[in-house]
This record gives structure tokens, sequence and C-alpha cells, in this order.
């Protein structure tokens, strides 16, 4: 047997597994990227109601008329939803045939208990997978929540802002939210950094010497709490 | 030193594995591990048992063959190949875990041998340049930026042992595949063939069955030669590079 005979069957490069990390990191920048404009838009909660309300009316107009009702909105849903499914294939995908490359042996790779959290990896690298998938099942009941308001704890308003204090006066709405955003943090703590490094824009030797590193801590922190904070404020008084 | 080891026994590639404890009682701390399994070896031998199989060639960290996982980090607790590894690590009284190398791409032969064939077919897919050898050419007509050569030299220390692959929860070749496109991408003479090379290359990584890069940093903390993580990120340029270019996919 020559081990050198290039016999196996080869995919081209444009559909290799690095190609679909290319897929996997520009739709998550462009998630990262939305996440930002909808934290802003969800501090407009402590302009009180008519700013609130006004913006989200702002959002349907926005490009009249050379959009129509809605136009940007649907633009956005569009292309959110586009990269929703484009990083869960590309994640199903790597996921099961990283599984198969680590050659696990009757459930486990190495049968030694120890080293098992790695030497330096981040707790937060180990979330990615059923952090998504809980992130994803979040997004759902977001979507029924708040944007069609099927599901509407503390009761149904067509005022946006009327939702939101409504839903984040009750404890467990405000629970749920601080799960799936604290999920999102440690999703975009490494995933961020991740996205950077696949796209080719890491030049340190390890990861904590890069400058990715805290760029990638900064956004996730700053997300975090930006989306944490109207939720506890409604809860706690401070505003609404 | 007395020392319970525990290691992976596996009679042949197709056979079931299970580990097995043996015990030491007169281990040197100035033993090297590798010493440490030949003591354990004659032992078995005398005691007419089939002794422990496992790789290893010059003993001094350069050839890349030998590499075990111990206790669960790959050439264990100390950034070396196995070989340089000493019993002085460990204390009195410890139980070391022993396996092999573990990646759907890198079969195991028998107990801690494993078959790394796939590497030299990354490396024959591309990992060269198309030269006439004979006698070096005269070393001031190819100047090459000191940065350049530096970090190409870095890549280019590479031994092939493994530890990347199997430090990596993904089982991926990245590390491996990025040090050789950074190694040659960056001297002069891989110029001619840096797009080809990049395609085939990763083409071959994933036709062995190796897994995607998730970007964690494992494999750059088990290898025994310091290859830095950024040579993960030339080969994605390199490849997005390649990629763009009309009629190249």
């Amino acid at each position: 047997m020559a081990s050198t005979q290039l016999t196996k069957k080869r995919v081209p490069a444009s559909r290799s597994t690095v190609a679909m990390k290319y897929a996997m990191a520009v739709s998550g920048l462009i998630m990262v990227g939305y996440l930002i404009l909808h934290m802003y838009g969800n501090l407009k909660v402590f302009g009180g109601q008519e700013a609130f309300d006004a913006y989200a009316h702002h959002l349907r107009t926005f490009g009249e008329p050379m959009l129509p009702y809605e136009g940007l909105l649907w633009i956005v849903r569009v292309a959110l939803l586009a990269s929703v499914l484009v990083h869960a294939w590309a994640a199903i995908t790597l996921w099961r045939r990283n599984k198969a490359a680590a050659g696990y042996s009757g459930g486990k790779r190495y049968h030694s208990s120890k080293g098992a959290t790695g030497v330096q990896r981040s707790y937060a690298s180990f979330t990615l997978r059923w952090g998504g998938v809980i992130i994803l099942v979040f997004i759902v009941y977001h979507l029924l929540h708040l944007t069609a308001n099927v599901i509407s704890p503390g009761g149904a308003s067509d005022s946006p802002y009327q939702r939101t204090v409504n839903g984040f006066e009750i404890w467990w709405v405000v629970l749920s939210y601080t799960i799936a955003v604290l999920a999102v943090g440690l999703h975009l703590w490494h995933g961020i950094w991740s996205a950077l490094t696949t796209l080719g824009q890491n030049r340190s030797k390890t990861r904590l010497a890069s400058r990715l590193t805290p760029l990638a801590w900064f956004v996730s922190a700053v997300i975090t709490i930006g989306f944490l904070l109207p939720p506890w404020a409604i809860l706690l008084g401070i505003t609404g | 030193m007395k020392i319970t080891v525990r290691i992976w026994r596996q009679k042949g590639p197709e056979a079931k594995g299970t580990m097995v404890p043996y015990e030491l009682d007169d281990v040197s701390e100035h033993m090297s591990f590798l010493e440490m399994l030949d003591v354990l070896n004659e032992r078995l031998t005398l005691e007419g048992e089939e002794p422990v199989a496992f790789d290893s060639d010059c003993r001094e960290g350069i050839c890349g063959m030998c590499g075990v996982v111990i206790n669960g980090i790959a050439h264990g607790p100390e950034v070396t190949t196995t070989c340089q590894l000493h019993m002085r690590t460990f204390n009195d009284g410890d139980t070391i875990d022993i396996e092999p190398w573990r990646a759907g791409a890198f079969p195991v032969v028998k107990d801690l041998v494993v078959d790394r064939g796939a590497f030299d077919r990354i490396i024959a897919a591309g990992g060269y340049i198309t030269a006439p050898t004979g006698s070096a050419p005269e070393a001031n007509n190819l100047p090459v930026p000191k940065i350049d050569a530096d970090h190409a030299f870095e890549a280019a220390t590479c031994i092939g042992c493994g530890a990347c692959v199997a430090a990596c929860p993904n089982g991926s070749a990245m590390l491996f595949t990025a040090a050789k496109i950074t190694h040659l991408g960056l001297l002069p003479q891989g110029q001619p063939e840096r797009e080809s090379r990049v395609l085939n290359m990763v083409e071959q990584m994933d036709a062995e069955g190796f897994g995607s890069c998730t970007n964690i940093g494992e494999c750059t903390a088990a290898c025994p030669k310091g290859i830095p993580l950024d040579v993960i990120s030339q080969l994605n340029r390199d490849l997005m590079g390649a990629l763009a270019k009309p009629g190249s996919a």
C-alpha cells in the first residue's frame, strides 16, 4: 500500500470545509451588524413611549417613496433569514463532519478524564454549538412574542412600547430573555474572533495575543449589556 | 518513583481496544517518557506478554515520529515532543493515561501507533516547489525580506507529528496544512504554485476526512515546534485569493 497515492475522491476547494467556514463567518458578521442596530433601537425605550413608537414607525416608512411601506424591513428580514439558514446549514454540516474527524471510539475520544477542558481554550468556545441551538429556539419565541405578539404575557398591544413594557414587567419573561442574551454574548465572545480569523485577519501567534480577541470581547460585552439594560430597567421599575 | 500507567491496548486496526493498567515500581525521574515505556516493554517481553507498540525514531525531538496523548493532552503536560518529556514532570504515585492520537484520518494500527499517511498525501498534493535540484543557488540572487524569511522558517519547523490534529476537538489538520502554505507562500520560490498549492492541499485535506477549524487554538498549545496560529489566517487569505481568480474553481 503506497500511502502517498492521491487516490481519494476530492471535491473542489470552492466547496471545501474552509469555504464553508467563510460562509459561516460572513453570515455571522451580518447578524452581528444587525444586532448592533437592533440594540440601538431597543435603547430608545429609555426615551419614552413616543420616541420608541416613532422609531418603530419610522423603520416602516424608511426610504419612502423609493421603497414601499415596510420595504427596508423586508429587505433586512430576507437578508437575516438567508444568513440564519446559511449559518445553521454550515454549522450542522461541519458539526457532523468534525465529530467523525475527531475519531470517537465508543462515545469517547480520549478515555482519560484529565485534560477534557483543553489547555487554553475559552469557556465560551464550548458553548457555540448548543448555545446556537438555544439562540435559534429563542429567536422563534422572541418573534412570536414581540414581533407577531401571538404570545403576549402581560397583555397584547398595538404599541411596540407597550408590548415591551407589558412583557418585561414579568420576572420569567426577563429571565428567559436574560438566558438568551447571555447565550448570544458567549456565542459572540468566541464567534467574532473566529469569524475574523477565518476571514484571514489574525496576524498574531496565539489567540490571546491577537488584537481581534479584545475586539471580540468588547463587541460582545457591549451587545450583551445593551440588550440586558431595557428588560432589567423595566422589571426594576427604572423605566416604563 | 512508583508510577501506574493506563495504556490503550488494541491488537490491530479492526480490533476493539481498551485501557490496560500496568504498575511500574522503579522509575527514575531522569528517564524520558519513552524510556519508561521501554522498561515496561522489557518486562512485558520477559513475562511473555505482547509489548506495547509505539512509534519513535530520533528521540531528539526533531523527527516527528513519536507522539501519544498523555493524560488527555497531546505530547503530555510539557510543550515538547513525547520523547523529550521526562518522568521528573510527574510525581511519585501518579497514574498516567496514555492513548494514541485519535482522529478519523489517523486510523490506529496497533496500540499507540497510528497511520499518519494522510499528512504525506496532503504534502504530495502541493506542499512542495517544482524546481530543478542540484547544487545550491547563490543565496544573494533572491533577496527575501528578513521578516518573511523568519516567518517562513518558523512555519517550516513543522515536523508533521500530528499533535495539532490530536489536540483539535474537531480533528482538523488546518495548522499542519497552513504551516506548509505559509512556509512556501512567503518565499519567492513558492510563488508560481502558490494558488494551485492552496487549492490542492485544502482539497486533499478534506478528502482525507479531517475536520474544520474553529479557531480555538488548542493545536498551537500542543505543537512542540511552536507553529504560530496566524498561519491559519494566512491559509484563509491565500484560499480566498485563489478562489477569487477566474477559472480557479
